[in-house]
């Protein structure tokens, strides 16, 4: 299953864009209380939006961003445009899902 | 036989620069892949330098289209809701930072074609400042809204 959740409501010419993606965000410095150790940083940095194949945002994240991002944004588009999500970790992870408004 | 040593010998020569070259970091896959990601901006310890690294400028105005949208108080610092929306014509660049986290700079956005509104949420460490930085056409322009912490959301 998609680690990325969207919500799609046209308005007008634009695009009301909500996004939730399932991701832990660890930043490296929370420790495990079992073992005592650092849970190694894991977190989203590349965050990037397209519409129609045309790139409309790319987002730069940190571990500052909270556990299971959240994104809204506003696009210009119409109903039935294709609207794709992808990020990458610092792990080298990565995840993508597309979907028409 | 004397020339085929030879070869072998040069073979096993260019493997191993390609293996110390891995081995000393110069080609770390993570490096390649994340290549567009700002971390010397994602690194700093302060937001005059995160905003020198990011826009090569720390030369920011005040500015009233700018609305910075965050609640007065945040129970829980792990999650805070933040919104930053410019009215400034040819607003490409939008950033989040918080001044006293480890490291100030929460996120950029970089909007080819979104307009400039970007809501997301946050983790801040104490009681501060979330200010949105606007890059409008190479002018940077910010606003903030305090945020008061009741737990910080770095810890564990």
């Amino acid at each position: 299953m998609s680690t990325i959740r969207m919500r799609i409501s046209p308005a007008g010419d634009v695009l009301d864009v909500k996004a939730l993606i399932r991701h832990p965000m660890e930043s490296g410095n929370r420790e495990d209380k079992s073992t005592g150790e650092k849970i190694p940083a894991n977190y989203i940095q590349k965050l990037m939006v397209s519409v129609n194949g045309e790139n409309v945002m790319d987002g730069n994240l940190s571990e500052a961003v909270s556990k299971n991002p959240y994104l809204n944004i506003k696009v210009p588009g119409k109903k039935g445009d294709e609207v794709k999500i992808s990020w990458t970790s610092n792990t080298g992870e990565s995840d993508e899902a597309s979907q028409a408004a | 036989m004397q020339t085929k040593r030879r070869v072998f010998l040069k073979g096993s020569l260019a493997a191993s620069a390609a293996g110390l070259a891995v081995g000393a970091g110069l080609l770390s896959p993570r490096a390649v892949l994340a290549a567009d990601w700002p971390e010397a901006a994602f690194d700093s310890d302060s937001m005059d330098n995160a905003l020198n690294e990011l826009f090569g400028s720390g030369d920011v105005a005040d500015s009233g289209d700018i609305t910075v949208k965050a609640p007065d108080i945040a129970e829980n610092g792990a999650v805070v809701p933040v919104t930053v929306e410019s009215s400034i014509a040819d607003s490409n660049q939008v950033a989040i930072f918080v001044s006293k986290n480890p490291t100030p700079l929460v996120a950029s956005f970089d909007l080819s074609g979104a307009n400039p509104f970007v809501s997301t949420r946050i983790r801040m460490g104490e009681t501060d400042d979330v200010t949105g930085v606007v890059n409008a056409g190479g002018k940077l322009f910010k606003a903030s809204k305090e945020v008061k912490v009741t737990i910080g959301g770095c810890g564990g």
